[in-house]
């Protein structure tokens, strides 16, 4: 009988363990408008295959002594720098040297542009030469970069005003950049004497994102390819660390990454702030609104988009005047930052803000009040305000 | 040309896998009478250290062979997700285990184990020594050697645990199996109600991979990977491993243990490629039985030391440290369903590791890169060689910048019995 009642007990305990729903006990999903990282809506089944291998690729593969890392490097991975897709952490943050002006990097036979200034061991790691300035530079979100991607350099040169000739005191200007040798222009691009707009990095010296990934592999983790085969340690052409397929896949991923969702969008304080957002001017230069084209990928295509930039380069002012730059940029002129997901960037950088292009900046306040240039009449307008406004102004960028 | 310090073994291990494969075989064919079968006694007198673990298990002993064979095997199915995200529903068989021990001449004993791991994708020689009782004191012993750092690197046999994953610091700081080739020394002193052990070897050890490996941490496990380590040393160097342990009848067992050698290779044909870059662990364990409640309480926690250069990536941290600490309450032990003293077990493990000890250069802030997990469960023991246990796992990792931790939950099922 005593047995009959033990061998009842534990088929129920077997039978309740079986039949309770796993999902009442596993952990939940993070709504989907707190992550970065997913793939744009629409994609097709075969997208959908090459985004996961992306993904793989620049979430997963780390890169060691035998596959190829450095031996001088910056990141032994793509995702050290962007955990969960979002920016970066000082302790990943690069270093760029070299270059004052437009003429070029004077330094370029002792490793500028980027300072690895991590090696393997045994190895060396680069000190910045002596008489080259330097910026560091923060790792970026990589929200929704396939967006930016599919605009035409007429919609970016729409936004152009480098005369001032509305006299507002903003300009705007397009960084030209030089093509390597395996850029291969799209239907949107535009030629300039040899040299196209930039898009991507706080210089805009990326012009699309084959070439973004391209010098990461490179300069960040030592990783040659065919697409760049100079070892950044010898200066010799050596085999390909990384396939094409492999970088392919990673550009995939990085186009078709979702843009960030909006939170609170329809508090009273947060559209309150977008308002006081709009009077400040700041969207003169962080241009809420765009719409894309055409694409070949159609979940792409014809969207209507708010990445908060104009893709331009703006003087800064002195204050965030490094003494270093790339291409026709001028040393105190930067790109507008995209400020969509600016409000979840606490969740990749360890809980705190690390903003502007080098992270010096620990609040959105801090990174308003570093603000000068071209954005001192609207950092002025800023202080103008009473502190319930600027909340409200912080609010809605922290909506982003 | 520099000569290396290196234990040679290769031979024997493929001799020895076939010697083992026929001895089944035959076995098998021979249509082997159970009732001339006998198990062997383990030791009850309470004495028994963690030390002890790889004889103190129940062996077969067939007529009047001087061999005695076991074994042990595990399997279980597991439901995990984490961020709510789950590969589904998996079944697993993490490990089967044989041994064999044959008493070869008075005081000369060898004992071996072969653990075939997930469905026999790899083969591992886990154990294969041979020991020489020169006084209770002092024993000699060599050949593949399971190195005594803390007390689940020796005690790991899945019959023996309540719960159905390893301990994570055991596994991941002290890469548990951790074996090598080498020799060396232990010896054991008894008296009423104490008893006192030591023991230490030399034997080849860590590699480079342990700072470069595609975990993209420091990740002494890595070493394992390397097989050559069973044919010769990574550097010349012998890794050390010492460990001395305390029992007391009524108190519990305390050890404490050390492992160090250096991890890299310094030289290359005589020439000086880098500096001697050493890792070291130091580990502390203890077990009791609470007196009156019959609890069972096990401990283990480790801290290990690695010279990582400067000028490598603060990714790969130079100090790592974590433990576990296992509760088993017996609840009820009686007959059931016709197995005498069966038992039922209610069980809770606490566990933390953190791979990356210390503060950013840039930031002067706290590196995480750490794990926690509790592991509430149940298990049935009809005989103290099998255990069914069911275990809920919730899992909290902080990646290296402190961010939000990912979560894994899941249920898992499973038995574990030596047979």
């Amino acid at each position: 009988m005593k047995n009959k009642a033990y061998l009842i007990l534990i088929v129920m305990t077997l039978g309740i363990s079986t039949l309770t729903s796993c999902e009442d006990i596993l952990t939940d999903a993070p709504a989907d408008e707190e992550i970065l990282d997913g793939p744009v809506e629409g994609l097709t089944s075969s997208e959908m295959l090459e985004f996961l291998e992306g993904d793989v690729a620049f979430n997963e593969e780390v890169f060691t002594t035998e596959t190829g890392l450095g031996p001088l490097f910056v990141s032994t991975s793509c995702v050290s720098c962007h955990a969960g897709d979002g920016k970066g952490h000082p302790f990943t943050t690069l270093t760029r040297f070299g270059q004052t002006d437009a003429t070029g990097n004077q330094f370029m036979h002792l490793g500028a542009p980027q300072l690895q200034n991590r090696a393997l061991p045994g190895y060396l790691p680069e000190q910045i030469p002596a008489g080259a300035t330097s910026a560091k530079f923060m790792p970026p979100a990589n929200t929704g970069l396939g967006f930016l991607a599919a605009l035409t350099d007429a919609q970016i040169l729409a936004n152009a005003d480098p005369n001032d000739n509305n006299g507002d005191g903003i300009s705007g200007v397009p960084n030209y950049i030089t093509p390597p040798a395996f850029f291969l222009p799209k239907w949107f691009h535009q030629e300039i004497n040899g040299k196209y707009i930039g898009r991507y990095g706080k210089k805009a010296a990326a012009i699309d994102l084959l070439h973004q990934t391209v010098n990461a592999y490179n300069q960040d983790m030592g990783i040659t390819s065919s697409f760049s085969p100079i070892d950044t340690y010898s200066g010799l052409e050596i085999d390909p660390e990384v396939s094409n397929k492999t970088v392919n896949s990673v550009v995939f991923y990085l186009r078709t990454l979702k843009a960030p969702k909006r939170r609170n969008q329809n508090d009273a304080e947060v559209q309150a702030g977008e308002a006081l957002f709009s009077n400040l001017k700041c969207a003169e230069c962080h241009k809420p609104q765009w719409t894309t084209p055409n694409s070949d990928i159609a979940s792409l295509s014809n969207k209507t988009f708010y990445p908060y930039t104009d893709l331009l380069l703006h003087d800064m002012g002195s204050g965030l005047n490094d003494g270093y730059t790339e291409g026709t940029a001028l040393t105190s002129e930067w790109r507008t930052p995209p400020l969509w997901g600016i409000g979840l960037a606490k969740k990749s950088q360890g809980g705190q803000y690390f903003l502007l292009h080098d992270g010096r900046a620990r609040s959105i306040e801090e990174a308003i009040l570093m603000h000068g240039g071209e954005a001192n009449s609207s950092k002025n307008a800023y202080q103008q305000l009473t502190s319930g406004e600027k909340q409200k102004l912080i609010k809605f960028i922290e909506s982003l | 040309m520099h000569k290396t310090f290196t234990f040679n073994y290769p031979k024997m291990k493929s001799l020895y896998i076939t010697v083992l494969i026929l001895f089944f075989n035959f076995s098998v064919l021979a249509q082997v009478d159970s009732t001339k079968v006998v198990t062997t006694q383990k030791d009850t007198t309470k004495l028994a250290l963690n030390m002890d673990a790889v004889y103190a298990r129940p062996f077969l002993k067939l007529g009047k062979l001087p061999i005695s064979i076991g074994g042990y095997v595990e399997a279980n199915t597991s439901y995990f997700a984490t961020d709510g995200v789950t590969e589904g529903m998996s079944f697993q068989m993490p490990r089967m285990t044989l041994f064999v021990s044959s008493t070869i001449r008075n005081r000369i004993k060898f004992l071996s184990e072969i653990e075939f791991e997930e469905g026999g994708k790899e083969i591992n020689i886990e154990f294969a020594s041979l020991d020489v009782e020169l006084h209770p004191l002092f024993n000699l012993r060599g050949g593949i050697i399971m190195n005594p750092i803390g007390s689940f690197n020796q005690n790991h046999d899945g019959p023996k645990w309540e719960f159905i994953d390893r301990p994570i610091s055991s596994t991941t700081i002290i890469p548990s199996t951790w074996s090598n080739v080498g020799f060396g020394f232990f010896g054991k002193y008894a008296k009423n109600n104490l008893v006192w052990a030591y023991e230490g070897y030399f034997s080849n050890g860590f590699d480079d991979t342990i700072i470069s490996n595609t975990e993209n941490r420091t990740w002494l496990p890595a070493s394992k990977e390397n097989k050559e380590r069973f044919e010769e040393s990574f550097n010349g160097v012998p890794l050390i491993t010492a460990k001395t342990a305390l029992k007391h009848r009524k108190i519990g067992e305390f050890g404490i243990s050390w492992m160090g050698g250096v991890y890299n290779k310094f030289q290359e044909d005589g020439i000086q490629i880098d500096k001697k870059r050493r890792v070291d662990l130091f580990a502390l364990d203890f077990n009791t039985v609470l007196p009156k409640l019959k609890t069972y309480i096990n401990t283990e926690w480790v801290w290990a030391y690695i010279d990582v250069p400067d000028t490598y990536t603060q990714q790969f941290g130079s100090k790592q440290k974590g433990g576990f600490i296992d509760i088993v309450q017996p609840i009820l032990k009686r007959d059931v369903l016709g197995w005498q003293n069966s038992t039922l077990n209610l069980a809770f493990r606490m566990e933390y590791t953190d791979y990356n000890v210390g503060t950013f250069k840039e930031t002067n802030e706290n590196i995480h890169d750490d794990v926690m997990a509790i592991t509430p469960g149940i298990s049935f023991r009809p005989s103290s060689q099998t255990v069914f246990r069911m275990n809920y796992r919730y899992i909290w990792e902080t990646d290296i910048f402190g961010n939000d931790p990912s979560k894994t939950a899941g249920i898992q099922f499973g038995f574990s019995t030596y047979f």
